[in-house]
């Protein structure tokens, strides 16, 4: 008869007195794991090869470098010790355990306007349906006095939402409950306006949510050698012409007619969308479609065929051309149309035309894998072009596709592109070994 | 401890590929052992490397290294067999993808009396019409048996092509002396090269049948049964002897291996070079497999309820004979299975040149597409006054000659091979010629045979495999006869020059230039178990948890490509082990 009380007393030590439910049931545990992948927790708490969550993914930061933690219920380098209110208030007001302040690359001003239940569920699962790993974090490497916390403490007071805002803006005054689905997702779990977002000098996010201001999903900075493009209608660098089955697509798969993910995304859709049930993907692209364009100098987009008439008739005289033709012209095609949802457009594409060239020069440089996705296990390569064309060439054909077709963006110099290569991406993907065919 | 699973599969080609798909869907744990290494598309075959034609098709980067294993050849059973040293007459693939990742990409079903020639030629010659020394046999499966599983594998491939008759009614411009479909092509046919068009027009005019190649060179984007995604072709021209770095040609790594490598019940180790199949003591229950890490040269052993032989033709003919599966052949009294009805195909390539204001581009290509006629294949014609078994189809398929190939192929006969005669030569047959090919049958005699070799071994220690073989007057009369028809289409085509190009009488088996690498037979299917290695299932008749698919089960060598015929035998037999065997395992057919 001791069986039964030896389990009960081992759970309870494991428990630490929390207020979570002893029998968390299956489905809590099961909404948790998916508003994990929701929140692609693991692109920033797991690292390929080590145990799930255990953390240790570095953030090079300009005072320093900082480590993710381990989140799993390790209760030595974990969040073993954690209560419920305690974990709530990491996430959703990045106030540690210990009463210091989170650095704000963890999210927590998104992950603010996520609902009591929400965090409940995440709570349980990552007491439940993580394994834990007795893995510790890597000490920060930042030098005192930038290694005091207190000023992140006066930062998140002037500029994090009080729990109160964010959660009754998650209470909303959207009517449309797909739009009210679509806007919690995006603002909160999701936390897409960390990188698509502009930030302030000061680093913060200079809008959290669609009604405080046009700046929200924009586009944002430079990440990891990439500039996160405008989510917002912008007909030529947003989501203006995309359809909400394009983004449906992309967020599921990596790929759409319209274009295909790369560079810091890949891993978003990987470890995150990909998971996501189609209507809470649905409701993300109807809400994204709402958003109205930042930027409303921008002429439609039409398609252009002078460039694709003078490659059918070979006529190269175009500075970059060339390069076109023999590099890029197989897969992407003369007309700059490629094959949707095989080889992504140029012709039309945001990203092309972003103001920033740095994403293209990278991608032409690292080349790009779409890794294999569960919905569509195919996974294609884009070769990397650094060690085959000079600083001339690419710039020339970075250029060439930025004018062809009805594109309308600026010219790239040998000079920029030589700059960007000081900051271009490792070609292989750094978390993750992608499944390939 | 040695690990147990479900099934191993030998051999990470078109035929282990699909078993493994069918297996893990039947829910068993499935490992695929590859001898040679792994071949993913986004790596090896990324653009423009994977077109390096030094180091493709020239130093036969996809190929087999013979320098670890290889076959010893001779032509008669009085000569003495020597090793195979250098890839020239059939280059079998090494690798993940195996040969499907080098193929080019020509994926016909098959013709339904080839199935049963034997049958066939009886009725309609008599037993007498067969000449002496020829093993003819039936394969023991109907087209009509067949059609779902050429349906499905079409569809899997992403298959190019246009359909004569679907359900019984005439849908298109398709081959007029194919059988029936269920379904059409998944895509359409791949477009005319301008050396294919001028074929069909003058094939036409001279009362012949043309009808475009089923290729499964996708010619739009496609995503297959599997989900797997294809990009269209571009007729680069590298399709045979390389990874498609276009994702248009099919390819067990673009087509199947992504989901497997999704699937938690499947595994694949390559560098595994699987040395035998490992039986119980009554020799009639494979156990499972021993195989060699080339990597670490160490032995490791792996146990399984099924065992599928999946590898090249003549590998699996090998495997079962160093493990003591069935019976080896014996020539000498006829008697045996493995190693018996070992087939070829007859095949020679002509080129015919076109005036100079006609351009047919060499460099142009794609591996399946093209124009063909029927009218001289299978038993599509009258042989009673020819006195032979078989035939060829003829075709024109241009598939892009690559510039170290045109250069090494021009000169000769005639012309200089140097200088500026050469040059010019060169450049005139790049520019302005075309090929046209009779792709004919290869019958199976009672002394052409695979069997062990008694003197050399390979870098394992292991036997290798000896083949004997030649042409039999039979093939070369059928080879001789159908190049003749190629005469007038060339002349009608306008050509200025041509360079028919036929087997001659007594004419031995050449080693040294490359003519097909669709070998056959040698583990045959059939109704018999004295005469076939494998019953109708692809099972063995001897050890019934052994299944073994490739072009090792034909009876004879077919005019058509084996590719489609060998994946349709691999859904064939799997829709039966996963119906049948796997409820009660055990012999399909009662010996």
């Amino acid at each position: 008869m001791k069986g039964p009380l030896f389990v009960a007393i081992i759970l309870g030590a494991g428990l630490t007195g929390s207020a979570i439910a002893q029998d968390a049931d299956t489905a809590t545990l099961e909404k948790g794991r998916y508003l994990a992948a929701a929140s692609d927790c693991a692109a920033c708490h797991s690292v390929h090869g080590k145990p799930e969550y255990s953390g240790g993914v570095s953030f090079s930061l300009p005072m320093g470098k900082i480590y993710s933690t381990n989140i799993t219920p390790d209760p030595e380098h974990g969040i073993g010790h954690y209560t419920e209110a305690q974990f709530s208030r990491a996430v959703r007001e990045g106030i540690r355990r210990d009463g210091s302040t989170l650095y704000p690359a963890m999210p927590f001003p998104s992950y603010a306007r996520m609902t009591d239940s929400d965090i409940h569920a995440l709570f349980v699962y990552f007491r439940k349906g993580v394994p834990a790993a007795s893995v510790p974090t890597p000490d920060n490497e930042i030098k005192w006095p930038l290694s005091m916390r207190w000023p992140l403490a006066v930062w998140r007071w002037v500029f994090a939402p009080t729990l109160h805002t964010a959660i009754s803006r998650t209470a909303g005054e959207f009517t449309d409950p797909q739009l009210a689905r679509g806007a919690y997702l995006v603002e909160g779990p999701a936390h897409c306006g960390a990188c698509h977002s502009p930030r302030a000098i000061t680093m913060q996010e200079k809008a959290l949510t669609a009604d405080s201001g046009s700046l929200y999903l924009s586009g944002g900075g430079v990440v990891d050698g990439w500039t996160p493009p405008s989510l917002r209608q912008e007909n030529r660098t947003g989501l203006g012409r995309w359809r909400e089955e394009d983004i449906v697509a992309f967020l599921k798969t990596g790929r759409a007619e319209t274009g295909s993910v790369f560079g810091s995304m890949t891993s978003a859709v990987l470890h995150g969308t990909q998971k996501l049930k189609d209507e809470d993907l649905r409701s993300i692209a109807h809400y994204l479609k709402s958003l109205q364009a930042a930027d409303q100098s921008q002429t439609p987009w039409t398609y252009d065929s002078t460039i694709t008439d003078q490659l059918h008739k070979a006529d190269l005289s175009l500075r970059g051309a060339r390069v076109y033709i023999d590099r890029c012209a197989a897969c992407h095609r003369t007309d700059g149309k490629g094959y949707p949802a095989v080889f992504p457009p140029l012709a039309g594409n945001p990203v092309v035309m972003q103001t920033d060239p740095v994403s293209l020069v990278h991608i032409v440089q690292a080349g790009a894998t779409l890794p294999s996705m569960t919905a569509a296990p195919s996974s294609f390569t884009m070769p990397a072009f650094n060690h085959k064309l000079t600083d001339q060439q690419i710039a020339d054909v970075v250029t060439f596709i930025r004018h062809a077709w009805g594109n309308n963006a600026s010219a790239v110099s040998a000079e920029d592109v030589k700059q960007f290569s000081k900051s271009m991406p490792p070609s292989d993907m750094p978390d993750d070994t992608p499944a390939l065919n | 401890m040695v690990k147990h699973v479900d099934a191993i599969i030998v051999g990470a080609g078109w035929a282990g590929s699909i078993m493994a798909k069918e297996l893990t869907e039947a829910g068993l744990s499935v490992v695929m052992l590859e001898r040679g290494s792994e071949r993913t598309t986004p790596v090896e075959g990324a653009y423009p490397e994977s077109i390096d034609e030094l180091r493709g098709a020239i130093r036969k980067r996809l190929f087999q290294n013979l320098s670890q294993s290889t076959v010893t050849i001779r032509n008669t059973i009085d000569q003495t067999a020597l090793p195979y040293r250098q890839l020239a007459a059939f280059l079998p693939g090494e690798g993940v993808g195996g040969a499907g990742l080098h193929w080019s990409g020509v994926h016909f079903r098959v013709a339904p009396e080839d199935l049963r020639l034997r049958s066939a030629v009886i009725e309609r010659y008599g037993e007498k019409f067969i000449p002496e020394g020829m093993n003819l046999q039936d394969y023991g499966v109907s087209y009509e048996e067949l059609e779902p599983f050429f349906d499905k594998a079409e569809k899997v491939f992403g298959t190019s092509g246009e359909a004569y008759r679907v359900q019984g009614k005439i849908v298109g411009n398709g081959n007029v002396f194919s059988s029936d479909r269920s379904d059409n092509f998944p895509l359409p046919a791949m477009k005319d090269t301008f050396s294919a068009s001028v074929f069909r027009d003058a094939a036409k005019n001279a009362g012949y049948h043309p009808y475009s190649l089923p290729a499964a060179n996708a010619s739009r984007q496609y995503t297959n049964t599997y989900g797997c995604q294809m990009g269209p072709c571009n007729f680069c021209g590298y399709c045979s002897g390389y990874d498609c770095y276009l994702y248009s040609k099919a390819s067990p790594n673009v087509n199947i291996l992504p989901v497997l490598r999704q699937e938690p019940r499947f595994s694949l180790i390559p560098n595994a070079h699987v040395l035998r199949v490992d039986l119980d003591s009554t020799k009639t229950k494979a156990t499972g497999i021993t195989y060699l890490d080339t990597k670490t040269r160490k032995e490791h052993s792996l146990s399984a309820d099924l065992i599928i032989l999946g590898a090249f033709q003549f590998n699996n003919v090998h495997l079962m004979l160093v493990s003591g599966i069935g019976k080896p052949y014996d020539p000498v009294s006829n008697t045996g299975t493995v190693g018996r009805n070992f087939v070829y195909q007859t095949i020679t390539s002509s080129r015919v040149w076109l005036p100079p204001s006609t351009y047919t581009n060499q460099f142009v290509g794609a591996g399946g597409a093209g124009v063909a006629i029927d009218d001289f294949n299978s038993m599509n014609f009258d042989h009673g006054p020819l006195g032979f078994v078989g035939g060829s189809p003829v075709w024109v398929n241009q598939a892009g000659v690559k510039p170290i190939a045109a250069a090494l192929g021009a000169g000769g006969g005639g012309t200089p091979r140097w200088g500026s005669a050469y040059k010019d030569s060169l450049v005139n047959t790049y520019k302005h010629s075309l090929g046209i090919d009779a792709h004919g049958s290869n019958m199976a005699y009672r002394d052409v045979y695979l069997d062990l070799d008694p003197t050399w071994k390979d870098a394992y220690g292991q036997p290798l495999l000896r083949m004997t073989f030649t042409w039999k007057d039979n093939d070369i009369r059928m080879n001789q006869y159908v190049v003749s028809k190629i005469e007038p289409i060339a002349r009608a085509m306008g050509a200025t020059k041509m360079n028919l190009v036929h087997l001659n009488a007594g004419q031995p088996f050449d080693t040294r230039t490359y003519q097909t690498t669709h070998l056959g037979g040698g583990a045959i299917m059939g109704d018999n178990p004295q005469t076939s290695a494998l019953n109708r299932y692809l099972q063995s008749w001897d050890v019934s948890n052994v299944f073994v698919i490739g072009s090792n089960a034909f009876p004879q060598g077919m005019g058509y490509n084996p590719t489609g015929m060998v994946a349709a035998l691999a859904y064939w037999a799997a829709h039966h082990i996963r119906t049948t065997y796997l409820k009660s395992p055990g012999p399909l057919v009662k010996a």
